[in-house]
This record gives structure tokens, C-alpha cells and sequence, in this order.
């Protein structure tokens, strides 16, 4: 038996992990590679309060226990949607600059 | 008293933090990509740990499977090398380090201390394609059509901003 408090903390470990290389990597696809870490930790707090909410929740069973888990579908979505848009944009800039590092786009203009 | 689930989950835990980590550490794209597929199929573990098998199926399949071949598409194209560092400022080290290591802290903290003791139990959760497809074509059927949408725009400028502008006229060469 793992307390809820468990995967709690490893899901904010992964969203600070993420948060940490979004702000101290330079290269421009290893950052989106931070975003996704972030959505997986939120991904993990889903799944564990839906698990927690089905165990305890009492009254609340039925409907709301397991849409923690239909919510991690959405952000799975927004994720490949993000991904699939966001890897286009590097690959226009890189088109535009010839360099990945953050740094040196500097400007919006393509 | 150690339990099986408590060894998985310290286990598949180890292994996605230990991702986490190397992500940060490497210097090379495409081993933080390796690195953060090692954290996605950990995960799915820890999915199938609370039971929700349906969700750690689809994890291994979209994000490890198909967003991360993505991810490591690109990186071939663009023949990402070694990033370069540059230096950050010295407030941000001076600073940045000690608040995140309180605030972690301290949020860890609240955590342990006020989300409840109670124990999630081993799979838990009715975690199977015939429970959750209802509910997503059921109750939360107006968001699964707006997500189709916002999938077909994303496809559209996906495409628009990858392809080819139209070349402009090439300016006049001067001389010859």
C-alpha cells in the first residue's frame, strides 16, 4: 500500500525536472522535451487522485473517480497537438536561423 | 512492514526521476529523448500499478510511441548536435538554486503531511477500455469533439508551417 502523498511527490519531482530544463537548457528541442516532462507529471497526479478518489471516495463513486483518467486523454491530445505544432515552428526557425540554440532568436520575425 | 507495491512503485519511481535527471544532465538531444522515453515507459508502470491499464497501454503507445518518434524525427532532420552553454546569471544561481530546493521542500512537505495517509491500493481503479469509453463518449463527449478540432488545426499548421515557403524572385546578382 503506497500512500496518495507518494505519487504526489514523484509527480512533482517530473514537473520540476521539467521546469528546471526549460529554463537552464539552450537547445530548443530539448525544451519541448521539458514541456512533455511536465505534462506527464500532472499526468501522474491524474491518474493517482483518481485512484485515490475511487478508494475513499464514499459518495463520489461512480462518474467523478474515474474521469481523472479521461482527463489524462485530453491532456495526451494537447500534448501530440503541441508537439506536432511546436516541432513545425523549430523547424521553421531552423529554416530561417540555422542554429536550435535559444539564444540567437532573438527576434519573432521569421 | 515492505510491501510489493511498495518496491514498484519505488522501483518504476527510481527509474523516472533517474530519467528526469539524466534529461537535464545530458547535453545531447537525442539521449535526453532517450532518457525521457525510459521516464514514459516508467510511468506506464506506475499506470499499471494503480491499475489503470487502459491509460498505461495508451501512454506507451501515443507518447513513447508516437510524439517521442517525433521528437527524435526532428532531431535527425535538423542534425541537432551539442548545445552549446551559455553562461546564466549569477542571481539566478545565487537565488534560483536555494528557492527551488525550499520550495520543493516545502511543497513535498504539505504534501506528506496533509494529503491524507490513506493508502492507494494495488489497482485500484477500473482502469479498462469498457469503463472509461462511456464516460468518454458519454459524459465528456462535447470535449472529445473539441479535441478533434483542435487535433485538425494542429494538423493544418503543422503542414503550413513546415513546407517550403514559396521562393521568392532571387535578387539580381550584381557583376557577371
Amino acid at each position: 500500500m503506497v500512500p496518495l502523498s507518494y505519487y504526489l511527490v514523484l509527480g512533482g519531482i517530473l514537473f520540476a525536472c521539467g521546469v528546471t530544463g526549460f529554463l537552464i537548457k539552450r537547445n530548443i528541442i530539448t525544451i519541448f522535451m521539458s514541456i512533455e516532462l511536465m505534462l506527464n507529471g500532472v499526468n501522474l497526479s491524474f491518474v493517482a487522485f483518481a485512484a485515490h478518489w475511487h478508494a475513499v471516495g464514499g459518495e463520489l463513486r461512480g462518474l467523478v473517480p474515474l474521469s481523472g483518467q479521461v482527463f489524462v486523454f485530453f491532456v495526451m491530445v494537447v500534448a501530440a497537438a503541441e508537439a506536432a505544432v511546436g516541432l513545425a515552428i523549430i523547424i521553421a526557425v531552423y529554416r530561417t536561423r540555422e542554429t536550435l540554440n535559444v539564444d540567437q532568436v532573438n527576434l519573432l520575425k521569421l | 512492514m515492505i510491501s510489493v507495491h511498495l518496491i514498484l512503485f519505488l522501483t518504476f519511481g527510481t527509474v523516472a526521476a533517474a530519467g528526469a535527471i539524466n534529461l537535464l544532465a545530458q547535453t545531447h538531444p537525442i539521449n535526453s529523448a532517450l532518457s525521457l522515453i525510459a521516464v514514459m515507459a516508467a510511468l506506464a508502470g506506475e499506470y499499471l500499478l494503480l491499475g489503470a491499464e487502459f491509460v498505461a497501454a495508451v501512454q506507451v503507445i501515443v507518447y513513447a510511441g508516437a510524439i517521442m518518434v517525433l521528437f527524435v524525427f526532428v532531431i535527425m532532420l535538423l542534425n541537432a548536435g551539442v548545445e552549446e552553454h551559455t553562461k546564466g546569471s549569477r542571481v539566478a544561481v545565487l537565488f534560483g538554486i536555494p528557492g527551488m530546493l525550499i520550495g520543493s521542500v516545502l511543497l513535498a512537505w504539505v504534501m506528506l503531511r496533509h494529503s491524507g495517509t490513506e493508502a492507494v491500493p494495488a489497482g485500484a481503479l477500473p482502469g479498462a477500455p469498457k469503463m472509461i469509453g462511456p464516460l468518454l463518449f458519454h459524459e465528456f463527449l462535447l470535449p472529445f469533439e473539441i479535441t478533434s478540432i483542435l487535433i485538425l488545426v494542429a494538423i493544418m499548421g503543422a503542414v503550413v508551417l513546415a513546407s517550403k515557403p514559396p521562393t521568392a524572385p532571387a535578387p539580381p546578382r550584381e557583376g557577371n
